[in-house]
């Protein structure tokens, strides 16, 4: 094997299948160089295995040893002692084997059903071994990072993150729009998902802010002007931006059904009645129940209800949470154009879709909106869908949907009303995912969260949020360990579906010239490709 | 092998250890140094762990002779039968033997015999000998009336002068004792302390 880029660490002494393996570190390896996070790699007899340090701990042979501490001031002593009667464990979880033979080496790494036996040698991953378990990039394979302590490339199979729903959670300010952009243009680039993006900071269409807001970044609709279309609520913000765009969405009142008002019952701090007075009006006066609540008397409406039970402060309730609508300035009594069948052109040429919130950043203009185009673009999605089984034609092309503040749809009490909690636990049948970015991931319903194919995680310190986004993972200890130690900006966790193990990885850089000239040269050779098909 | 120093003659051999007479009064085989005798076929190596000077005849012992002499060469010259009367022994306790080529790092199957010369080892010997510390083991555990820290201290110190990096031997041969002494904190900290190079 490689031995000469692999660093001998130590060998294996004890540990099982469930906890993971003990491993005493050899007096030439450097506690302090270990890291929780890192690679390594452990030669057994019949198969390597690869598996992440997870814990690093400090042992002595004989305990009075560190009662009396010797003379450590004494080099000689010091360097004596070091591995010897004072040594360092690592704890290492194996995730993967990759068998000696042939076969197996086709097969590539396989999860990981026994233990090295006692004293297999443990080496630091070489990044040819970390390569051949995260692949190199390629057609489907998108180079999002290096491995903590690594210079390998770290890349994410993008044709399998696509096929199920994703989360990305962090803390705020801890780098996870700037992970979300990177995957965002990844897909971009690599899948043939298109994406339809609720960008409610502004930060992915055309350009977003850097860490510091000094500095801009490109979004999207600079790396692929053909493939990316922005969508905006607010065009005179966009204007001033100088972002130039493609639509301008405007949303009419009949557009408006009371299963919108019904998400946002707690964000309008409307009561359950006033939610089930919308539902009745919507039946006896029809698609424009809004705007003829708002224009009718409250007599008239009284006269309306009569015969249910809702109680006049109900009404009052509902009249006021709708005025809150109402005063959102891309709502209008009538919609010029249908924003719904727009999107919809453009997704099914291939283009993705980010739509811009303006200055509309309350929580309830963004709901509002992402709830009722995705409900609808879904919806169509599913018809489409079920046409194509039926007629045993080609499935409408993958979509993505990426929302923000994630918790405030996939909630326990909304999760289950709002679209999104259908697309997350209904996944992949119509090929419609979502991609997840959330700071609060304790608040998002667990069922949700078990749904999720792949999970990337930068810091997070509340218990309660570490423990909803690891629940369900194998080694959940372990990552807990790692997740914990991650630095508060630029390093981040990524486990699950499309990632063969859970890895530790700082993204790559975005935002200088020469990391958009990596960014393009990608880009160039497809455009290169796609000429070639044309002579096929 | 010309240059191989003969020392003396086994008077005494027992399985772990023997018992030398040197030919020159006082020209002992310094503690802890490393010394060979046998023949062609079995070599035995020993580490020296005790030296006497005593008088040839057991009941009788020397007396003070020096009372009008200047220096103590004087007292040689003026009794020249005094080398002839007094003796110089050493002990090694055995370490190894080498049959053929080959080195073993534990007891022979035979001792030493009596009339056996016994030579100084060359630096190449001692050097070739330190490869293995399997031989720290015998003198940790051996029964001698030298205290083991004692002799494990100064047989490393002057095997360590062979190499031509000492400190790394050493910290090497410290390595081994850690794990042979495990159990033993003091007496490692006492060994350690007698090796520490300057």
């Amino acid at each position: 094997m490689n031995l000469e880029n692999s660093q001998r660490l130590g060998i294996v002494v004890s540990g099982s299948l469930g906890k993971g393996v003990e491993v005493k570190l050899d007096s030439s390896a450097s506690i302090e160089d270990m890291a929780v996070g890192r690679f390594v790699t452990i030669e057994g007899a019949k198969r390597r295995f690869f598996g992440m340090i997870s814990e690093v701990s400090l042992g002595v042979t004989d305990q009075k040893l560190s009662l009396t501490p010797p003379d450590v001031s004494d080099p000689f002593i010091a360097e004596v002692l070091a591995g010897t009667s004072t040594f360092g464990t690592l704890h290492v979880t194996p995730t993967l084997v990759i068998g000696g033979d042939a076969d197996s080496l086709l097969e590539g790494p396989q999860p990981v059903k026994t233990v090295p036996s006692h004293f297999s040698v443990v080496n630091l991953a070489s990044e040819r071994d970390v390569e051949l378990v995260f692949g190199t990039e390629d057609e489907k394979r998108f180079f999002i990072g290096n491995p903590l302590e690594m210079e390998t490339k770290l890349c994410l199979d993008l044709e399998e993150f696509v096929k199920r729903s994703n989360g990305i959670f962090g803390k705020s300010g801890t780098g996870k729009t700037f992970l979300t952009r990177i995957l965002l243009i990844g897909m971009l680039q690599k899948s043939q998902a298109v994406n339809l993006v609720f960008d409610m900071h502004n930060e992915y269409g055309w350009e977003g802010s850097s860490e510091g807001f000094t500095k801009k970044v490109k979004g999207l609709k600079q790396w692929g002007q053909a493939k990316v279309a922005i969508f905006t609520l607010d065009k005179e913000n966009s204007n001033t931006r100088k972002v130039p765009t493609d639509f301008t969405i405007q949303i009419g009142y009949d557009e408006i059904t009371p299963e919108d008002i019904s998400v946002l019952r707690s964000t309008l701090n409307i009561t359950d009645l006033a939610v089930e007075a919308a539902y009745q009006l919507r039946r006896r006066l029809g698609k424009s129940w809004l705007r003829q609540t708002q224009e009718l008397s409250d007599e008239e409406l009284k006269d309306e209800l009569k015969d249910t039970n809702i109680h006049e402060s109900s009404l009052q309730s509902l009249k006021r949470g709708l005025g809150v609508i109402e005063r959102l300035g891309f709502v209008v009594p009538q919609a010029p154009e249908d924003a719904v069948k727009h999107i919809l052109n453009h997704l099914d040429r291939g283009v993705s879709v980010v739509l811009e919130f303006g200055r509309y950043r309350e929580i309830s203009a963004y709901m509002l909106v992402a709830n009722m185009l995705s409900r609808r673009i879904y919806a169509q999605y599913q018809e489409r869908s079920e046409k194509a089984r039926a007629n045993d034609t080609a499935l409408p092309q993958p979509l993505v949907i990426t929302i923000e503040e994630a918790h405030k749809f996939l909630n326990p009490e909304v999760a289950s009303q709002t679209i999104f909690g259908t697309i997350a636990r209904e996944m992949r049948k119509y090929n419609v995912t979502l991609l997840v970015i959330d700071q609060r991931p304790s608040g998002i319903d667990s069922e949700v969260m078990s749904q999720m194919g792949t999970k990337i995680t930068c810091l997070l310190d509340n218990e309660r949020d570490i423990d909803s986004v690891l629940a369900g993972v194998s080694g959940r200890a372990e990552l807990k360990s790692v997740l914990a130690k991650l630095a508060a900006k630029q390093q981040a966790l990524v486990f699950g579906h499309a990632v063969p193990m859970p890895v530790a990885f700082r993204p790559r850089e975005y935002g200088s010239a020469e990391s958009y000239r990596e960014f393009a040269v990608r880009g160039k050779a497809e455009s290169e490709k796609d000429i070639e098909k044309l002579w096929e | 092998m010309a240059e191989l120093q003969r020392v003396g003659e086994v008077i005494e051999a027992g399985t772990t250890a023997f018992t030398a007479q040197c030919y020159e009064l006082y020209q002992i085989p310094p503690l802890g140094s490393l010394v060979k005798t046998g023949d062609s076929a079995t070599e035995l190596y020993g580490i020296v762990y005790n030296a006497a000077t005593t008088s040839l005849e057991p009941g009788r012992r020397p007396i003070a002779r020096g009372r009008d002499e200047t220096s103590e060469e004087a007292i040689y010259r003026s009794s020249p039968q005094l080398t002839k009367l007094l003796r110089s022994e050493f002990g090694a306790v055995v370490v190894g033997h080498k049959q053929g080529d080959k080195l073993y790092h534990h007891l022979p199957p035979q001792p030493a015999r009596i009339h056996s010369f016994v030579y100084q080892c060359t630096l190449t010997e001692v050097m070739e000998f330190g490869q293995s510390f399997d031989f720290l083991n015998i003198l940790i555990n051996a029964n001698l009336p030298v205290p083991a820290e004692e002799l494990v201290s100064a047989s490393l110190r002057q095997m360590s002068r062979a190499h031509k990096d000492p400190r790394a031997f050493l910290v090497a041969a410290g390595k081994e004792l850690a794990i042979l002494l495990s159990g033993n904190l003091n007496q490692l900290k006492a060994i350690l302390g007698r090796i520490t190079p300057l």
